[in-house]
């Protein structure tokens, strides 16, 4: 899923000041289940937004409401008739879902409440990590299934860097060497000739690094 | 003055003979002069100074600029080159217009990660691995070709040197990772500080036994200790070393102002010790901002004169 964070009060605040109506935008899948954007954060901040502006003696109307998806049109069309009433949008979504509204609503400002940070998974209760890039040519199964490109603080693609010690990264005390989980795992895999394998550099294109992508599926075309 | 004759360093270790080899920081500024001074103090006690790549990911003067500067004062260089701050493109080029300066030796280091440095908010690059570079600067060598195959004229013919760390884990892969390296294309593998002589060995056997040691040469890093705070340090803060207790122990035993003796003391002992290991063809002495330690080192162990290169 997509991991996000939402920003601090103080600037949602400062970005939301020249509006009077607004209207904070939930997305139900992926910010809902890391707590940055569903139903229940909608709440939580714009009780905060109310009460905060209400102290301040500032004049403002909050109105919320969480869709599925943000990111599918589908579902952004249910939220027409309140965006229609309020000056700006606040999306708590992802990036991606920010953009969705942006795109379908060509004249209402739309801002961000969160932060995207990665695609990930919820290791566990409170704790997500960061798990691919997205770099469009997977080679999990050379690597026993955990991404260097991600994990490996340098994206080392042919073994760990000389800082590795103790299974952890010389980058962050707090995050473990992807090339020492690798190799634990290559090696509980009967697969440790992997490691002598030489690995030519990373072709990027499919990557980020050739400009923002786009995947057609003309099976599907209506 | 593109020249097609070996490196010195080359022609020393292919001889046979037991290359010395030092270090020296860049400045955090313009002038030349600082390097020409590092370099002064380092003449006829080294074979060749390696010139690190904006190490610690500290903006200093770039390697191949204070790698000219020793060119021009007759000392033989080794470029560090990192693939942090450079994708393809700009490494290839770098090195074409190094060997175009008369640099001759190359050693291909993923360098120090950004957030290390005085600039963490900076992007890093980390296009191709060290092991990637090391195998562009051989094709570009024994093929050359550039990494798209395209026939370079007058292509660059470095002597290719990597790093090994025989003290970070996972200890049993990091055998692997030096064949590999060599199977890239490393002629030479210069390693971390040798402080823990009893692991450093255990390494050496194994390289010796995979038939390593006959496929490069191996130079074994020492760096003289200033302090028991310095031995401490390194042996807790700095990642992948490994200081062992006896040795901070023989630092804190000798009084304050006798320490930096103590350090030298230790650093030319291990180099005898280096000398008796089969496979080890040379050493490496880091003495960073301590440049001035390095002749005395040499001498002490013996290693002086140098041999003329051929
Ligand atoms: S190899 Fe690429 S696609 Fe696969 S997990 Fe890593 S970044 Fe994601
Ligand atoms: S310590 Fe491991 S994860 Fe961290 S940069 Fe080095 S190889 Fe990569």
């Amino acid at each position: 899923m997509i991991v996000g964070k939402q920003k601090p009060i103080a600037e949602i605040k400062e970005i939301i000041s020249p509006y009077k109506k607004v209207l904070v935008l939930g997305c139900g899948t992926c910010v809902k289940t890391c707590f940055a954007g569903g139903e229940d954060e909608v709440a939580t901040l714009s009780s905060a937004l109310r009460l905060s502006c209400k102290k301040e003696g500032k004049d403002i109307y909050i109105e919320e409401l969480t869709v599925e998806r943000q990111c599918e049109d589908e579902f952004i069309r249910e939220a027409a008739i309140a965006i229609s009433k309020n000056s700006a949008v606040l999306s708590l979504a992802c990036g991606a879902g920010v953009q969705a509204i942006a795109r379908r609503f060509g004249d209402v400002p739309v801002l961000p409440g969160v932060n995207t940070t990665f695609i990930g998974v919820l290791e566990k209760q409170g704790l997500f990590t960061e798990e691919c890039l997205g770099c469009g040519d997977c080679k999990l199964a050379a690597f026993g299934g955990i991404c260097p490109v991600t994990r490996c603080a340098k994206k080392l693609q042919n073994g760990p860097c000389g800082g590795s010690q103790n299974g952890i990264c010389e980058v962050n005390p707090d995050t473990e060497c992807a090339w020492q989980q690798i190799i634990t795992r290559l090696g509980n895999l009967g697969q440790l000739d992997n490691l002598k394998k030489y690995n030519p550099p990373k072709d990027w294109r499919p990557s980020h690094a050739g400009g923002p992508r786009k995947l057609v599926r003309e099976d599907h075309f209506i | 003055m593109k020249s097609e004759s070996l490196s010195n360093l080359q022609s020393i270790l292919d001889k046979g003979d037991f290359a010395v080899t030092s270090e020296c920081g860049p400045p955090r500024g313009a002038d030349p002069e600082i390097i020409r001074k590092k370099g002064e103090l380092l003449k006829g006690y080294v074979d060749a100074v390696n010139v690190t790549d904006n190490q610690t990911a500290i903006v200093r003067m770039s390697s191949i600029a204070a790698c000219a500067h020793l060119v021009q004062l007759g000392l033989e260089p080794v470029m560090q080159m990192v693939t942090r701050d450079r994708n393809r493109i700009a490494l290839q080029s770098d090195i074409l217009g190094a060997y175009s300066l008369g640099i001759k030796n190359i050693l291909c280091l993923s360098g120090d990660h950004q957030t290390f440095g005085s600039q963490p908010d900076a992007m890093n690059v980390f296009d191709i691995d060290s092991m990637n570079l090391v195998n562009m600067v051989k094709n570009m060598k024994t093929e050359g070709k550039d990494m798209s195959g395209f026939d370079l004229k007058s292509p660059p013919k470095m002597f290719i040197g990597a790093a090994a760390n025989p003290f970070a884990d996972p200890f049993e892969y990091r055998i692997i990772r030096l064949a590999k390296k060599i199977d890239a294309g490393a002629d030479f593998i210069q390693t971390q500080c040798v402080y823990n002589m009893d692991r450093f060995k255990e390494w050496m056997r194994l390289a010796r036994e995979e038939g390593l040691t006959e496929k490069t040469h191996i130079l074994a890093g020492v760096t003289p200790l200033k302090s028991e705070r310095m031995a401490k340090y390194m042996a807790s803060k700095v990642a992948g070393m490994d200081v062992p207790e006896s040795l901070i122990k023989r630092m804190g035993d000798v009084p304050k102002e006798k320490a930096a003796e103590e350090g030298i003391r230790i650093c030319v002992e291990t180099i005898a010790g280096l000398r008796e290991i089969k496979g080890v063809h040379g050493i490496h002495i880091m003495a960073i901002e301590w440049e001035e330690k390095v002749g005395p080192i040499v001498e002490a162990a013996g290693l002086s004169p140098r041999p003329q290169a051929a």
